[in-house]
């Protein structure tokens, strides 16, 4: 049945892309209410499924990759949710659904979904460790979402080619401020994750720890940057995005290491 | 009962054939000439247009001697540019003129508070009845439908209107933006009262004339900055407006790479409608500035025309439907009024011709 959820809520995400896609192809862009309804609904299927799976397995449903893309996904999702109607950047959703359904669809092709045999209960620090740094994952998801619509904006804005989805983008200076209030919040999250880590009990394997603390510093470089206006906005929007790449691969290369090591 | 529309337009005549018929008549007053159960004027500037109900056919000619300034001069002495459409078709005219498809500038909105100023003053005369009274409702419903579910109202289409907009694509809300206006010419004065419509409230005015400055910045509620220190007030204004007569460019990478190191996380928007330019072209390269010179500007008012003719299949999609409901809906209507007319006249019901 936990499969079904997630075929459905993928589902859901496609047909959030679709309908974006139809629109921007007929120049009517109006996808705020359609995105918002079919990505609060994929977002239910999804949380269904984790609960079933965390149901199954009896402690947080992120013990293998296809379950931390599934996470990461439900991650985003719900910093959309949170997100998109309090800034008013609805349109983000034209942007989170394709993302999501990436993860969402990739988890599911892949053959990740490795069950491993739960011999031990669930480390309650363990598994904070683990959902608070995906859900900063989330956040910085969708700095970088924004980051996307910003260089969009900027670059229609500095080549005076104005397409339909001009007039549905948020401001500049609106973007901008979603992007370093989403940066605060992944990385205060993320800085939780991490102390967190350190009190599950057993040693961490090394290239983990490294790999989770130059992230961290990577993040802390962009907003101290930030911070002291050292970075033009665009510069920051570009950082985002290579930001959350370098994070999506150094989550391959955690998970897949701690598949090879698994902890309790 | 006939539906009709008699009008002249934008379309089917100049300004100067135009402004013969309009202001002449009212719908009152069509309504005794000729005869009309329900009548309504739209005059605007594109257009004077009648709509109007009547239980027999009244003809194009009669209306138009109604709207005719000299009302001794014939219509026959010349052929007449007006344009009648009856039931469906009325419908669908009015649809389309109060949704801005009909405009000059596709899209337009002042079109709809004019239709509604056309029907209060109709209503409020007593010309309107229950058949223009639904039908200009439903207009005005399918206008607004039109504006929300399409993008035929996006874009800007003047000078003015097209620095706003752009000016709120950058920064949002425009009430924290500091404006330079350099240069006081009419253009300049222009965009800088669209601009203060829009909510700025810093707004500086420099000129080499520091009266004309002043002047300026009294009409537009701004400051007069000295003309030396025009270049300074780059580090503190978010938008700069220039439409000076210099020969030669007033700003350039070189005057503006310090100041923008100062302000690196706030952008610039420049507006440069001075012909020859004020602003080195090459200033657009730099980092969180967005320059636009008379010919951009133009080409965004052009490139906004193309987005909203884009957008007339799918107004017209919406009308269409309308139409055919609203004609349905005005026909069973009818229907049952003749059927109540009939019980009455069997004595089934004993109902009052009025209340029908």
């Amino acid at each position: 049945v936990d499969r079904y959820l997630l075929i459905a809520s993928t589902i859901c995400f496609l047909a959030a892309v679709v309908h974006t896609g139809f629109e921007l192809r007929t120049g009517v862009f109006r996808p705020m209410r359609f995105n918002f309804l079919a990505i609060g609904l994929g977002f239910i299927l999804q949380t269904a499924f984790l609960s079933l799976r965390g149901r199954e397995l009896g402690r947080c449903p992120i013990t293998n990759l296809f379950e931390v893309f599934v996470f990461l996904a439900w991650s985003v999702s719900l910093i959309y949710m949170l997100v998109g109607p309090a800034y008013r950047l609805s349109l983000m959703g034209a942007f989170t659904a394709p993302l999501v359904f990436l993860l969402q669809g990739f988890a599911m092709i892949t053959p990740i979904d490795a069950r491993h045999p739960v011999n031990v209960r669930g480390n309650s620090w363990l598994e904070f460790h683990a959902s608070m740094s995906l859900v900063a994952y989330g956040a910085f998801a969708l700095a970088c979402i924004a980051g996307v619509m910003y260089l969009l904006q900027e670059r229609q804005l500095k080549t005076h080619h104005l397409h339909s989805i001009f007039y549905h983008l948020p401001p500049l200076t609106n973007l901008f401020a979603a992007i370093t209030r989403l940066l605060w919040w992944g990385f205060g999250l993320y800085t939780l994750g991490i102390l967190s880590g350190f009190f599950t009990g057993h040693p961490l394997p090394r290239i983990q720890v490294v790999a989770a603390i130059a992230l961290w510093i990577l993040y802390a470089a962009i907003l101290q940057a930030r911070h002291l206006k050292w970075l033009a906005p665009k510069r920051v929007a570009a950082l985002c995005i290579i930001g959350f790449s370098v994070a999506l691969a150094l989550l391959w290369g955690i998970t897949f290491t701690a598949e090879l090591h698994p902890m309790p | 009962m006939n539906l009709f529309c008699v009008g002249v337009s934008h379309h089917t005549a100049n300004v100067s054939t135009r402004e013969q018929f309009a202001g002449n008549a009212t719908a009152e007053s069509i309504a005794s000439e000729v005869g009309c159960t329900e009548a309504l004027v739209l005059a605007t500037c594109n257009r004077v247009e009648v709509y109007a109900v009547s239980e027999k056919r009244i003809s194009t000619d009669e209306i138009a001697r109604c709207l005719m300034a000299r009302k001794n001069c014939s219509p026959d002495s010349y052929v007449l540019p007006f344009y009648r459409y009856e039931d469906q078709k009325c419908v669908q005219h009015l649809f389309r003129v109060a949704s801005g498809l009909d405009s000059m500038v596709v899209g337009e909105s002042e079109i709809f508070g004019q239709a509604k100023k056309a029907y209060e003053s109709a209503r409020t005369s007593g010309a309107v009845g229950p058949y223009l009274h639904r039908l200009f409702q439903r207009a005005f419903r399918v206008a607004k439908q039109v504006r929300t579910h399409t993008d035929i109202a996006r874009g800007a289409v003047s000078i003015g209107s097209v620095a706003v907009e752009l000016a709120q694509r950058i920064f949002g809300n425009l009430s924290e933006c500091a404006v330079l206006v350099l240069g006081a010419g009419e253009t300049s004065e222009r965009t800088a009262r669209a601009l203060v419509s829009r909510g700025v409230t810093d707004l500086r005015v420099s000129n080499r004339s520091i009266d004309r400055a002043h002047d300026l910045a009294q009409a537009v509620g701004g400051r007069a900055v000295p003309f030396d220190n025009w270049a300074a007030q780059c580090r503190e204004i978010d938008i700069l407006l220039t439409s000076t007569a210099s020969e030669t460019s007033l700003l350039t990478r070189d005057i503006l790479a310090p100041m923008l190191r100062e302000r690196l996380d706030r952008p610039l928007f420049i507006i440069d409608i001075a012909v020859p330019r004020d602003v080195d072209p090459g200033v657009n390269e730099m980092e969180g500035v967005y320059l636009y010179d008379i010919d951009s500007i133009r080409s965004v008012a052009e490139q906004s025309l193309v987005l909203r003719r884009q957008q007339v299949a799918a107004a017209e999609a919406i009308i269409a439907d309308h139409v055919t409901e609203f004609v349905d809906s005005i026909s069973r209507g009818l229907g049952r009024a003749s059927q109540m007319v009939e019980r009455a006249s069997l004595g089934e019901n004993p109902l009052r011709a009025s209340q029908l």
